[in-house]
């Protein structure tokens, strides 16, 4: 190893040594975890889940459950249940990128392959190539396969770094987009495949706005918490540490490459989730699902809302489908794009961390002001 | 005495706005919303440009009144993909609350908002400029009518006029799409009929920039090449066909020879010459309603093209249809639109390229022209019609029971290679 190597690894070190909040709060002891071994029977990892809740989470938790009885049936489906698929399928990215300093274009890739297997699997309006399997079957044939393929994306590119797993990646997603095109035994080509509806449950069709929607929300939450349980895990603090220096971690005897792809595999499974509700909610999938523009809207969204923390990819996504909803209202119709990226380029020029890096610094101007009144109030 | 000022200004301003507000819903009632989808993005922003402009047109004629009510468009924006079509129509029907919606433009499109159709069954939909033939063949939807024939009835009457010409034995270049398969269908129909042979059929995927390995597969005992594509992969092809030294004669689809691929500069341009194609409108048209629609059309837009395009015109038709009905039930829409939909249903009327009236499948019923590439005295190309075929059902002028049999285009049907 060259000097210069030493000196760079020697560096980042130094900059990695200050822990980040989530890597502290997971090494820290938390009092509430010693008092779950003692007579209470609440078993300790609901205290601990308990100990964590805050206001804030149960004021928004409060708004997204209300949220359908208030707005209308358009706004509940085309808005927020849009949003909370595209969202699951942004936090794939979020926990990619921003926990494991992988950014991939190919996690549209992953969801768009769930759709697809989706279809394939269950029954759609091609009764020649759908199997027509229940719809739970296909569904769990549908993650298995995204994920696998999401595994298999990484192992691929997780030797790369920055721009060359983009690249990698890129050519992933443009060579599926191309096959699902042009093959018609399993792909059905251009046309895809439509009528591919959500299932009758307990006298419930989901297909239905409301109900649709609490499907929605509810994978939302669970792929929420679980990429928060995640980044504190034993696991999600190693890759963080192997995202801050790779070297430093293989040397303390953990073994980078496998994380890497453990993580791929695991933002699949989020992405997959995200997929099947994509195409419950068009009710069809075809090549245009996955091509280059749905592959970048996802960076977009997980960019717009930023990476620093799992809600960021859902305050993105609303953000995304409001603006693609309305802006032909807000400006001259025929130029409406470029509303939207006039919008896009403002938040990231102004704010590199997104919508939430924007809500952070709003914040502590907040505080600051406060504090200062409060210092000239005193004599 | 500030602190009153402030109010007295905060009251005003709110006396105001609430003056504005029920003026806005007294104007209201006086106006009816119409949703107009077309595409201002993706591979067909500028032809959806000119659909918007097709529809203006038709509203200006009325000055922008029908059935004695104001008319509103709400334009809303797909990027020819089906989802995008679907959420932008669920968008202007659920949101913007429209009772009648027009649109869309492009196959697949048209098929998922008939779909659409189907869920909202108090709201009537018309087509835009979509030619696919499922649309109103497969399962069709009670409330939406398209006014336009579709990519196949276009193509009809070709076949025969290719038989005339001598061309017995062809070979088949052609996008791999919905829309393609239609036209195919629609040529092959009668040509097989009449004993032609399309001896192989090449489909290349939408966007082909390399066609060698195509030209290379070409038969040296074909007497013509049947050429379905579109906007950059006609002119690639073309350009390709004539470096390869190609000389067979061509039959173009409806949207292989237009204006982009007339003012091609190639050397062997010449060859050209003698391309028939077949559509439900042509440049030439020599009536003088189509004179009037094409000096209309310029008059208006000036930023236009210097002649309509086939969406200005279909766009055109179906918003007139539109708007027509609206006229003969003086813009009642009440008991779930029945008296609206009879009135469409009993739509005739002389448009521009000939009858606009529909099927009891709710789908145009019109005419096609079939055209051949000719030199204007000034030496410029243009497409002269050749033959005129009105009347075009469906069923492409076969026994509706012989249609059925056969079934719609597909990459393998109709087929006579032997």
């Amino acid at each position: 190893m060259s000097a210069s190597q030493w000196r760079r690894a020697m560096n980042s070190a130094a900059t990695a040594a200050a822990p980040t909040t989530a890597a502290r709060a997971a090494l820290s002891p938390r009092p509430v975890a010693a008092s779950g071994a003692g007579e209470v029977a609440t078993p300790s990892w609901l205290a601990r889940f308990g100990a964590r809740i805050q206001l804030r989470h149960l004021v928004v938790l409060a708004a997204v459950v209300l949220y359908p009885f208030v707005a209308s049936p358009f706004f509940t489906y085309q808005i927020g249940a849009q949003a909370l698929a595209l969202g699951l399928i942004a936090l794939s990215l979020t926990f990619l990128g921003g926990y494991g300093g992988m950014v991939s274009l190919a996690q549209m890739t992953v969801a768009g392959l769930a759709g697809y297997l989706v279809a394939i699997f269950g029954t759609s309006s091609v009764a020649t190539i759908s199997l027509g399997w229940p719809w739970w079957l296909a569904i769990g044939f549908a993650l298995v396969g995204a994920t696998a393929l999401a595994a298999a994306i990484g192992w691929l590119s997780v030797r790369t770094e920055g721009i060359y797993t983009i690249m990698i990646t890129l050519a992933i997603g443009v060579a599926f987009f191309y096959l699902a095109q042009q093959n018609y035994t399993l792909f059905n080509g251009f046309q895809g495949f439509s009528k591919v509806a959500a299932p009758e449950l307990f006298g419930i069709d989901f297909k239905e706005p409301v109900a649709f929607y609490f499907v929605a929300l509810a994978c939302a939450i669970a792929g929420y918490l679980l990429v928060r349980h995640l980044v504190r895990a034993p696991f999600g603090v190693a890759l963080q540490g192997i995202r801050d220096n790779p070297r430093r971690m293989a040397s303390l005897g953990y073994h980078v490459t496998a994380h890497r792809v453990a993580a791929y595999a695991v933002s699949g499974l989020l992405a997959a989730v995200g997929g099947v509700l994509m195409v419950w909610y068009n009710g069809r999938i075809s090549p245009g699902t996955v091509n280059l523009n749905a592959m970048i809207g996802i960076l977009v969204v997980a960019v717009l809302g930023g990476m620093k923390h799992p809600v960021g990819a859902f305050v993105g996504a609303i953000v995304y489908v409001l603006l693609q909803n309305f802006a032909i209202d807000l400006f001259v119709r025929e130029r409406f794009n470029l509303v939207i990226g006039g919008v896009f380029l403002a938040i990231v020029l102004f704010s590199p961390d997104g919508l939430l890096g924007l809500w952070a610094k709003l914040r502590s101007s907040l505080v600051q002001t406060q504090t200062s009144h409060q210092k000239r109030r005193q004599p | 005495m500030k602190a009153t000022k402030k109010r007295v200004w905060v009251r005003s301003v709110l006396g105001a706005a609430a003056c504005a507000a029920l003026m806005g819903s007294a104007w209201a009632q006086e106006t009816l919303k119409i949703g107009v989808l077309a595409t201002l993005e993706g591979p067909f922003a500028v032809p959806g440009q000119d659909g918007y402009r097709g529809a203006d047109m038709a509203l200006t004629e009325k000055n922008g009144m029908a059935g004695g009510k104001k008319i509103e468009f709400v334009k809303v924006s797909s990027d020819a993909t089906p989802d995008k079509a679907v959420a932008a129509t669920r968008k202007a029907v659920e949101q913007d609350k429209v009772q009648i919606m027009i649109g869309p433009l492009s196959g697949d499109e048209g098929i998922a908002v008939k779909n659409y159709a189907k869920t909202k069954p108090d709201v009537t939909f018309i087509n835009g400029s979509s030619g696919a033939q499922a649309t109103t063949l497969n399962d069709p939807a009670a409330n939406f009518y398209r006014f336009n024939t579709e990519g196949a009835q276009w193509m009809v009457g070709l076949g025969e006029a290719a038989l005339a010409k001598g061309y017995k034995r062809t070979f088949l270049i052609s996008e791999d799409y919905g829309f393609p398969y239609s036209q195919v269908q629609g040529f092959m129909a009668s040509y097989c009929a009449k004993g032609g042979k399309v001896i192989d059929k090449a489909w290349v995927p939408l966007g082909t920039k390399d066609y060698a390995s195509v030209i290379a597969k070409i038969p040296k005992d074909v007497d013509a090449l049947v050429v379905v594509l579109g906007g950059s992969d006609a002119v690639n092809f073309l350009t390709q066909y004539e470096q390869a030294g190609g000389d067979k004669p061509m039959i173009g689809g409806s949207i292989t020879v237009d204006q982009t691929v007339l003012n091609y500069k190639g050397k062997r341009r010449e060859s050209l010459l003698g391309t028939m194609s077949a559509g439900p409108m042509a440049d030439s048209i020599d009536t003088p309603e189509w004179k009037k629609f094409v000096a209309d059309y310029k008059a208006q837009f000036k930023d236009g093209f210097p002649s309509p395009s086939l969406f200005a015109y279909l766009y055109y038709i179906n918003t007139k249809a539109t708007l027509d009905a609206l006229d003969a039930v003086k813009g009642d829409l009440s008991g779930g639109q029945k008296a609206y939909r009879a009135a469409l249903q009993k739509t005739d009327f002389k448009g521009p390229a000939g009858e606009v009236k529909i099927d009891s499948n709710r789908n145009g019923v019109g005419t096609t022209y079939i055209t051949e590439v000719t030199k204007a005295p000034d030496g410029s190309f243009y497409n002269k019609v050749v033959k005129t075929v009105p009347n075009i059902s469906q069923t492409l002028g076969l026994p509706e029971a012989d249609f059925k049999k056969m079934g719609l285009g597909t990459r393998d049907v109709p087929d006579c290679r032997k």
